[in-house]
């Protein structure tokens, strides 16, 4: 199930990108209302709540202790799953996860990951058997349109928002100890998503954008404004140009969106 | 196997396996080699070895997945539980079911879709050997299978990946390149049309280095598409040869 658009829609949003309008109003390179809230769910280890216009997104964070992975005995785990629940769209189906879900928990993933925003290597207890593991937990609440920035701001938001147990090693045994302290956070990833409708390129794609543009692409900009994870997505293409194009608005865009955040 | 190396750069200038940093690894392509699939081709790209087939257009299954106004293409990326180091699952992981969205992003500009209303396209793609840039290889290799198989193309689609080893952008990262260095950044293009289909980054660029990065993908893209049309020809040449030989005897 596909959500539908119709072709008089489709129509008037194309024609009105054309001459550099959208359909609410908004400039080309324009986000729209972004709200942020943390801590909302007292059981999670961390989590944030993003509003991006219509679209919500809710994270949590839960740290467990686990096992390394065995290339990596010195480094802490991190999980990222999205779940696109039914209840945020009539195009989502309840059952497992299927590759659009995938898609939008591996790219969030890459830029945490790339970006080195966790310090991992103090996630450790005991190296190459002992250490925590950080699942990211991606809920979409409301499909309004540009999961990809929405999911990336919420999980960065959480991650910022994270506590976890202290603990001690007795005889190989972990025990944990009163109070938190917060998840080692040293990188602030920000993901950028630019559509391309016909020959232009706007910012923060709604929904219905969405629906009619040819391609997107997603660029995460870390805190040196590297760029650190790219994903073009959809059935059409980009020009060479147009991706310079795009890497420059989303650079711009992330700089701007750093200092409103604060981080 | 697993011993990292410690320079991938020598002071020669020259990559682990003697290549230069602009240079690809060797590529061997060739069209036509499963007699059952409607269109398909193999690839060796340096250490990659993967068969691409093409069913279809064909029914649709299930059958309201069915478009009224173009046809569906479907695709799948499957690496074979022998192609890595470490036995693989043969279940699809998420980086296949990923990989095979964005290969299936990366074809679908190139295929006159509204041609073929209610009916479905089967990219398959095996890798039966794995040694860094296998989402590249089988977009190449997809790409020459579907114009095998005859279905109407506005271009073909290659690919080819570039990223950074200490410090340089190089072209065509091999495995050991891609666990260990800074940036791995696979590109796809239509060369006729000049657009790129598929772009993915991961690792640490500055904006200038991604555009060389980008640029470098591009060049090496070209040189591929030329053994592309060559062995779509080669292909031909063949069959031709062959109905010569048989209205001789």
């Amino acid at each position: 199930m596909v959500a539908v658009i119709t072709k008089v829609k489709q129509k008037q949003i194309t024609q009105l990108i054309d001459k550099g309008k959208r359909l609410d109003d908004r400039e080309p390179t324009d986000y729209r209302e972004l709200k942020i809230e943390q801590g909302l769910i007292e059981r999670a280890e961390g989590s944030a709540r993003v509003l991006l216009g219509k679209t919500e997104v809710v994270v949590g964070t839960k740290v467990e202790i686990g096992e390394p992975f065995a290339d990596t005995p010195n480094d802490g785990v991190l999980t990222v799953n999205a779940e696109l629940v039914p209840l945020a769209s009539p195009g989502f189906e309840p059952g497992p996860p299927d590759e659009n879900s995938i898609e939008l928990a591996r790219i969030v993933d890459r830029g945490i990951r790339e970006s080195k925003a966790i310090n991992t290597e103090k996630l450790v207890i005991d190296p190459g058997k002992k250490v925590f593991v950080v699942f990211v937990d991606i809920y979409v609440l409301n499909h309004d349109g540009n999961l990809i920035d929405a999911s990336a701001l919420a999980a960065m938001a959480a991650l910022l928002n994270t506590k976890m147990g202290k603990y001690e090693v007795e005889d190989g045994e972990v025990k944990t100890k009163p109070g938190y302290e917060p998840l080692p956070v040293k990188k602030h990833p920000i993901t950028v998503t630019c559509a391309k409708i016909g020959d232009k390129l706007i910012v923060d794609p709604s929904l219905e954008e969405e629906q009619v543009m040819d391609a997107r692409i997603s660029i995460a900009f870390d805190d040196d404004d590297n760029i650190c994870a790219v994903q073009k997505g959809g059935a059409g293409y980009f020009e060479p140009k147009e991706l310079v194009e795009a890497a420059r608005i989303a650079k711009e865009k992330a700089t701007e969106m750093r200092k409103k955040l604060n981080w | 196997m697993n011993d990292k190396p410690e320079k991938l750069i020598d002071k020669k200038g020259l990559r682990l396996d003697g290549r230069k940093l602009d240079e690809l690894r060797p590529v061997k392509l060739e069209v036509g080699v499963i007699s059952n699939a409607d269109g398909s081709a193999y690839i060796e790209h340096g250490k990659n070895k993967i068969l691409a087939g093409v069913y279809g257009p064909r029914e649709v299954h299930p059958k309201h997945l069915a478009l009224p106004d173009r046809t569906v293409l479907k695709c799948r990326y499957h690496m074979a539980p022998f192609s890595v180091q470490e036995r693989k699952s043969p279940a699809p992981s998420r980086r296949e079911i990923e990989l095979s969205k964005v290969i299936r992003e990366s074809l679908e500009p190139a295929i006159f879709m509204e041609y073929y209303p209610r009916t479905m396209i089967d990219v398959f793609i095996e890798v039966l050997q794995a040694d860094g840039g296998t989402r590249c290889a089988s977009i190449t290799a997809a790409a020459l299978a579907l114009a095998d198989s005859g279905i109407p193309m506005r271009d073909l689609v290659v690919a080819c990946a570039a990223g950074k080893i200490e410090d340089k952008v190089v072209l065509d990262l091999m495995d050991t390149e891609d666990k260990v260095g800074a940036a791995d950044v696979p590109v796809a293009l239509m060369p006729n049309l000049n657009a790129v289909t598929l772009l993915q980054m991961d690792g640490q660029l500055s904006t200038d280095e991604f555009e060389s990065a980008v640029n470098l993908a591009l060049d090496g893209c070209k040189q591929i598409y030329a053994l592309q049309k060559e062995a779509l020809k080669t292909k031909y040449i063949n069959v031709k040869e062959e109905i010569k030989e048989e209205a001789e005897e």
